[in-house]
């Protein structure tokens, strides 16, 4: 059953001439794709992370259920679907208009160049259609094995833990792999402990798990497991982010459930850089389509809908702020300063403002400036780096704050300090808390108990809860979570039953 | 063969179906209703369904937003609308309602299950016969409108090849006259059964809105339920104090009245709609009587009860009483009707509704006897 097809006549006519102006422009992708599909595939494709196979789960279905129902009521509409891989799939909507078709194209070929060239992708898997594809048939295999309720309860566990990572992963090059890895067998080597006789048992489970390239690193996980007193595997893990990996090595758990939770964690790593690059990366497919459209492809008589279709993208909100039009506008500034060097210490330590807003110098380093930047930054150093005072103002942007009065959200500030803060805490650890392991050896009785490093937001307790119920059930004994509620350290205790707050 | 997701998709539907059913009390007893949706869907308010996940809790931590205003200008809401907790705000990853759709079978089902519902045996030979036409055969014969052409074209293509006419090389295929064919009716006969229910209700002084809303939530699931099980239904609503009148639902669950209470009177206006509209022969009735339990006099229970004796339960499937406690009534109807005719009358169904908890118990006293 073909739901999608390649293109063909004008279609692909329009692909190559969109294509080329891409390539003159600089811009530089794996091959692109494109696969032509009516709505209902699209629904799916969205609602499977844009990959055609899944492993079986209902939440795929649930979003399918609520996509499918957001077009048929016309609240929301998706217009393009990409993914991170080599060649690069890209799904155009059979029912678009050419001027939709083009528009997405030119936006596509931005993401493309943006996957391809930031630093933070370039640790994920490419071929991850084959890998997604290999997740679903062992899930697969697993139900037919273990039953279907039993893993579909078991993967749901896991879902709760899917936020609970480390962004530093995705910068572990083979080479810091390596040196670890030696460094921890001098470690164990010295503490002369044989592990000889366990390598092979060792050797078959990482053969089982599926991991990000680090299949030898896994060899120690287990073994502490094993054959170690449990102040050791505090030492390895204490303060890590990644909770997935720890759950995987250190809980006591069946071959095929860590295996899932491989599985699962990494689909998370894959998934996680497009998270922490949203504005970056809309912004930059916004600027390219734009550029694209308004400079080569778009024809006199198609300028009115382009604008409208361009419009409808950038439009701003007062309850949230629009990625696209803020990536856009922040790529479109950097340029323009790049140009007009509108940069360095000389202008950053002018204080006239008149003098600085007529600043001019011929440097015209723009472009190469935000080909740069789309290489080495993501959304935190982006912002960090490139928010500046005159763009907060220009574009309008306010802080707003829960009036318990009037049960109203009502503006608060724009100052542009606090506007920068709040945008960077929204961002950071993207967007979850974030939440480490302290010991798995809580007072002494093997209980786990987790560190939430708390940053002036609480957490949400009734999730909380359910999330340390979760928990619970991997690592069958009680789970601790140290955290702040309403400026008061507590620990919330979850023994099984309940959760308890803890002296 | 479908798409893998549409399997996804079931299993989903059957989780949303299990949370509603697992609180399935809850709904009932809050009084919080589906919403009809109009094409035979109802809206059920949905608990979210999210994976837990450790995450940032209160939607009032504020966010950012774009454009213009002043400080202190509100950019969302309705002025008034001053329940905390209602300012949904910020963050992609806000509260996620979810909206799920369900059919009335759905529904049905799941108050079937949950209170173990016996299926009803429609009465005896009052099933009315119908016949309904469904084009689902192929006939050589039919108007234009109604040609296949996929089929005619098989056919032509059928004729061709077998008498050689065909080429290959220059695959034309004419349809001739016989070729035609055209879509055309199965005649089937199905099997109506018509009920009516017929609502009355004391509206006297004595019952107050938390007993209206107990009734109103009541009759929906029952109304539901019998929805499942019939093919027609219509519902009467009959209020009444010392008098009574047939009303409309709206005035039905509106309506408060002051003074006295003739229970006779309602049976009365009861047993005249059944004699001019529902022939008992054909209809499956279902009188349902909604009070606190207070009537005038032990007169005009005696009254009540000969009405009810003489009229009304020959007639019917089952007589319902539901006694909604209330601090001014007095309970003696349902004493009344108990002595009379006790637990075990076959076609009399008693029914004490303390408070919002007990309404699904009632709904089971009602329903649970697969009348």
């Amino acid at each position: 059953m073909n739901r999608t097809k390649s293109l063909s006549g004008e279609l692909l006519r329009l692909k190559e001439e969109i294509h080329q102006y891409a390539v003159d422009y600089g811009l530089d992708f794996y091959p692109v794709l494109f696969e032509v599909c009516n709505y209902d595939t699209v629904c799916i494709l969205a609602a499977q992370g844009g990959f055609p196979s899944r492993y079986p789960h209902w939440r795929f279905g649930m979003d399918y259920d609520q996509l499918s129902k957001g077009n048929t009521y016309g609240f929301q509409k998706i217009y393009e679907l990409v993914i991170n891989t080599d060649p690069c799939y890209a799904y155009l909507l059979n029912s678009n208009r050419t001027i939709d078709q083009k528009l997405v194209m030119a936006h596509v070929y931005g993401h493309a160049d943006f996957f391809k060239n930031n630093a933070w992708f370039s640790s994920t898997d490419r071929k991850m259609m084959d890998v997604m594809a290999n997740h679903s048939t062992k899930i697969r295999r697993y139900m037919e094995r273990y039953g279907q309720d039993t893993v579909e309860i078991f993967i749901d566990r896991v879902l709760s833990l899917e936020n609970l990572l480390d962004v530093n992963v995705l910068f572990e090059t083979s080479e810091v792999k390596s040196n670890r890895k030696k460094f921890q067998k001098l470690v164990q080597e010295e503490e002369g402990i044989e592990y000889e006789n366990e390598r092979s048992s060792a050797s078959l489970r990482s053969f089982m798990r599926s991991k990000i390239g680090e299949k030898d690193e896994d060899i120690e996980g287990p073994k502490e497991e094993d054959s170690r007193p449990m102040q050791d595997i505090d030492e390895i893990y204490k303060g890590s982010r990644d909770i997935m990996k720890f759950m995987m090595d250190v809980a006591p758990l069946k071959e095929w459930e860590a295996d899932i939770i491989g599985i699962l964690r990494e689909e998370a790593y894959y998934f996680l850089p497009q998270r922490m690059t949203k504005i970056m990366n809309e912004g930059w497919a916004s600027y390219w389509h734009s550029k694209i459209m308004t400079q080569h492809a778009c024809r006199a008589s198609e300028i009115v809908d382009f604008a409208d279709v361009h419009a409808g993208v950038m439009a701003m909100s007062k309850q949230s702020i629009n990625p696209y039009k803020i990536g856009i506008e922040l790529f479109r500034d950097i340029e323009h300063r790049w140009d007009t060097g509108k940069f360095g210490k000389e202008y950053q330590e002018c204080t006239n403002m008149a003098e600085k807003e007529s600043w001019y110098k011929e440097t015209n380093q723009g472009k190469d400036k935000i080909f740069e930047v789309r290489r080495s930054h993501n959304d935190i150093t982006f912002i960090d780096e490139f928010f500046t005072q005159e763009f907060c103002e220009r574009q309008q942007l306010f802080t707003y704050d829960y009036n318990p009065r009037t049960g109203r959200n009502e503006i608060s500030t724009r100052d542009f300090s606090e506007v920068k803060n709040k945008l960077l805490s929204q961002l950071t650890n993207f967007g979850n808390p974030i939440i480490e392991v302290e010991t798995s050896n809580d007072q002494n009785r093997g209980e786990l108990l987790l560190n939430h490093i708390h940053q002036g937001v609480d957490l949400d307790l009734n999730y909380a809860g359910d999330t340390l119920n979760n928990m619970f059930a991997l690592w069958k004994r009680p789970v601790n979570l140290k955290t702040v509620q309403d400026g008061k350290q507590v620990v919330y205790c979850f023994d099984g039953r309940e959760m308890k707050t803890r002296s | 063969m479908d798409h893998p997701i549409k399997r996804d998709h079931a299993r989903f539907r059957k989780i949303v179906k299990g949370r509603v059913r697992d609180n399935l009390r809850k709904y009932v007893s809050s009084g919080e209703m589906p919403i009809p949706k109009g094409n035979g869907q109802f809206k059920v308010p949905m608990p979210s369904i999210d994976t837990p996940r450790f995450k940032f809790g209160d939607q009032k931590q504020g966010g950012l937003g774009q454009g213009d205003g002043d400080q202190g200008e509100p950019i969302d809401g309705q002025e008034g609308e001053g329940e905390p907790g209602q300012g949904e705000a910020g963050e992609g990853e806000g509260s996620k309602e979810l909206d799920v759709e369900m059919s009335m079978d759905e529904l049905a089902s799941i108050l079937g299950e949950e209170l173990e519902l016996p299926f009803i045996e429609p009465k005896g030979k009052k099933t009315m016969e119908s016949t309904v036409d469904r084009y689902t055969s192929i006939g050589t014969v039919g108007p234009d409108s109604l040609k296949h052409l996929k089929r005619t074209y098989k056919q032509a293509l059928k004729r061709q090849i077998a008498s050689g006419v065909y080429d290959p090389d220059n695959p034309v295929v004419i349809p001739i006259r016989s070729d035609y064919r055209y879509r055309s009716a199965d005649t089937k006969v199905e099997f109506d059964n018509s009920a009516v229910v017929i609502y009355m209700m004391d509206v006297s002084g004595s019952m107050g809105d938390e007993q209206k809303e107990i009734v109103r939530t009541e009759s929906f699931w029952i109304n539901l339920w019998l929805k499942s099980q019939y093919k027609d239904i219509e519902v009467r609503y009959i209020i009444h104090d010392a008098t009574a009148k047939e009303v409309d639902e709206e005035t039905f669950f509106r309506t408060r009245e002051s003074g006295g209470t003739l229970i006779s009177s309602a049976l009365k206006l009861c047993k005249e709609i059944i004699d001019s509209d529902y022939n008992s022969e054909d209809w499956n009735i279902y009188p349902f009587h909604f009070s606190d339990g207070d009537n005038w006099s032990t007169d005009d229970t005696k009254l009540c009860l000969e009405i009810l004796d003489n009229e009304i339960i020959p007639q019917s499937n089952v007589f319902c009483y539901g006694q909604v406690e209330s601090r001014y009534g007095s309970g003696q109807f349902y004493k009344d009707l108990h002595s009379k005719y006790g637990e075990s009358a076959d076609n009399v169904i008693l029914s004490k509704i303390k408070n919002k908890d007990a309404i699904l118990d009632s709904i089971k006293d009602f329903l649970g006897k697969g009348k």
